[in-house]
């Protein structure tokens, strides 16, 4: 296979473009809305407490699922489009 | 039927299955015994992942440690799945790509040094035993509870069936296995919920029961379980915590430990393509999250029931009587599980938070101290019976538990049994071995896995209670970030990865044991462990993301001051990151 033509290293890019967007959000629901921005959502209620907790306990998991499709689902597409897919 | 007659029938009937399936499933070459002949359906092998993950931590302690810390103890449902997003983009489908049975042996390749690989091989050994310990160890436990054998009798027994299944069947039967285990762990696990939730809330989804109103007080059911146990001077159960460092790093360590672990890496190596192995990654966390969504639930509505059933009066009228305790509180006290002493000799039981601020209240009561000691490793266990659901859930639960414990048993132990038969014997000692002397090989040693791991089980070292924080420190500070780089990087070279693997353990190391204990002997800790003495506050639980980035800097730092690899590894990474020709794992 052809190890450093253009396309390839576009490849790459277009990899490494999606996974740096995919872990923000990773980050920001669970670090971010969990964690250290909870102070700041406590305004939001849910159930008996607030938006953090809820995002603490289930809303993480529920995106980190979310996530790990996305991710899988456009990195085949971008496979496909760069010809580097397997047969 | 008697409740002994009813576990035995399904605990027996799940052993009886997993046998058939190894029998089944047997290993025909070292490819069938490493990676399960390499085609393994994608969710097949997510289903496989979540038996393979889910242990006896997993299945029987984390609720009792979130209902305990509640929202602080949140941690662990973040921790323990976030990590498989890191996987799926980070690690998976390139390792898939990369082709080869074990981790280790990425790392010699990628690092072109048998000195790397047998770092690997000592960081995946330390990891995955003391990791194996602890699920003996609950496997044990389950055993004499429900089926009133001696704990190491049943330890016995736990070892023979997964010696049946692991040895003959290696990573082939071991998939198949886990597959049943998931459905039986799962299924123990939700239906005690599901009736839980109903009749609390009259919500049958947990994690909507969760956020639902309580039906006996009209209150929401999390606004409650706050009420009553603020009234008895614990800490609110979705109360903010006041150190956000080191529940990031916490987090964190947990995290990028998962990513680490070989036995949940070389899952993926069974998959036939690189494509299957991103969509394995997110199976996988669906049916992980069918219980990690679950636990929360659980958590909070069995601290609810256990403070409900002492307090039926509320926190205001005086507990119940001893003599009137439902029966499960008889049962476990036999196994010394719970435990009572009547400080004030009311004849009452008397639940509370002792503290000092709680003191005058609790005098003014005519209470002498909290009289009801809860292990909290029960409370899945026990949560049927508190519930007063069926017997037969009673039974599941029991076969649950022990699938839980002995799936990811069997993942350790072949991790174990590929380093020292693929990494050590074909690697180092003998590498001319043919392929049917190397399968015996990897048979032997999967056989004294399970001896060793039996023994240590039943023998458990005093540091047992801490191995979760090794394995995970061990994982997250050595072999995530030299993965990582090793594809992300083609600069890092055998110099850089070797001192930041060995910087980042050592660092991990000796943060854990200057709190813990060197080699966690008790009494030969430095510093007592307790928030106060922690650097800045982080837990010796956290220090592995730490070790991780001291990993990262410095295999980075080294390498940028040492030579660059050669051509053809450089190559190697570059045919890691595109998935065509990737074909079935393979040893040449």
């Amino acid at each position: 296979m052809s190890g450093h033509s253009y396309d390839s290293e576009q490849y790459w890019k277009s990899n490494l473009r999606l996974i740096v967007g995919s872990l923000v959000i990773w980050a920001l629901v669970s670090y971010g809305f969990a964690i250290l921005l909870r102070p700041m959502l406590a305004g939001i209620h849910i159930g008996g407490t607030d938006l953090g907790f809820w995002f603490a306990q289930q809303g993480s998991i529920l995106a980190f699922i979310v996530l790990i499709f996305h991710y899988a689902w456009r990195m085949n597409k971008i496979d496909e489009k760069f010809g580097v897919h397997e047969e | 039927m008697s409740q002994f007659a009813i576990n035995l029938m399904f605990v027996g009937g799940s052993f009886l299955l997993y046998i058939g399936i190894a029998i089944w499933a047997k290993a025909g070459s070292t490819k069938d015994f490493y990676v399960a002949g390499g085609g393994v359906h994608p969710v097949t092998n997510g289903m496989a992942i979540g038996a393979d993950w889910m242990s006896a931590a997993s299945f029987i302690s984390m609720a009792g440690l979130i209902a305990a810390g509640g929202y602080a103890n949140s941690t662990f449902l973040m921790g323990w799945t976030g990590g498989y997003v890191l996987l799926a983009m980070l690690l998976a489908p390139y390792l898939r790509k990369f082709g080869k049975f074990t981790v280790p042996e990425f790392i010699g390749d990628r690092y072109y040094s048998s000195n790397a690989r047998l770092v690997a091989v000592i960081c995946l050994i330390v990891a995955s035993v003391t990791y194996v310990i602890g699920q003996m160890a609950g496997a044990g436990v389950a055993f004499s509870r429900f089926l009133e054998v001696e704990s190491t009798m049943g330890l016995m027994i736990a070892a023979v069936v997964v010696f049946m299944y692991a040895v003959l069947g290696g990573m082939k039967g071991i998939t198949y296995t886990q597959v049943a285990q998931y459905c039986v762990l799962i299924v123990a696990y939700t239906i005690p919920a599901v009736f839980i939730s109903l009749q609390l809330t009259g919500n049958p989804i947990p994690p909507l029961g969760l956020f639902s109103t309580h039906v006996d007080s009209g209150v929401p059911l999390l606004e409650k379980l706050n009420l009553i146990i603020t009234d008895l001077g614990f800490n609110s159960y979705t109360a903010d915590v006041d150190n956000k460092l080191n529940m990031v790093l916490f987090t964190l360590s947990l995290m990028i430990g998962t990513a680490g672990l070989p036995h949940v890496i070389m899952r993926f190596f069974t998959v036939p393509k690189v494509s299957d192995a991103r969509w394995s990654g997110g199976w996988a966390l669906v049916f992980i999250a069918l219980l990690y969504l679950t636990a929360p639930a659980v958590a909070s509505m069995a601290r609810l029931n256990l403070m409900t059933t002492i307090y039926p009066d509320g926190t205001a009228a005086a507990p119940i009587e001893y003599d009137e305790r439902p029966n499960w509180v008889r049962e476990w006290e036999v196994t010394g599980l719970i435990k009572y002493e009547d400080k004030n000799n009311d004849g009452r039981i008397q639940l509370y938070n002792d503290t000092d601020a709680f003191k005058s209240e609790a005098e003014s009561r005519g209470w002498a101290g909290n009289e009801l000691n809860v292990n909290r490793d029960i409370l899945v266990l026990a949560n049927p019976e508190i519930a007063n659901l069926p017997g037969w859930v009673i039974g599941l639960i029991a076969a649950g538990g022990l699938a839980a414990a002995l799936s990811t048993a069997a993942g350790l132990l072949l991790a174990i049994s590929s380093a020292v038969s693929h990494d050590l014997i074909k690697g180092r000692i003998n590498p001319g071995i043919s392929d049917k002397k190397e399968l015996l090989a990897a048979r032997i040693s999967m056989a004294v896995a399970i001896v060793v791991a039996t023994y240590l089980g039943a023998n458990p070292p005093g540091f047992a209670a801490q191995v979760v924080a090794l394995a995970f420190g061990i994982a997250a500070a050595s072999l995530f970030p030299v993965l990582m780089m090793g594809i992300f990087s083609k600069r890092v070279n055998n110099v850089g990865a070797i001192s930041g693997m060995l910087t980042g353990l050592g660092f991990t190391l000796v943060y854990i044991f200057v709190y813990k204990g060197w080699l966690f002997i008790p009494g030969t800790n430095n510093l007592a462990d307790t928030p106060d003495n922690w650097v800045l506050g982080i837990s010796p639980l956290s220090i592995g993301a730490v070790g991780a980035m001291i990993n990262f800097a410095v295999a980075f730092g080294v390498s940028a001051v040492t030579k660059e690899p050669p051509q053809e590894i450089q190559d190697l990474v570059e045919s890691v990151r595109y998935p065509r020709g990737a074909g079935a794992a393979s040893d040449h």
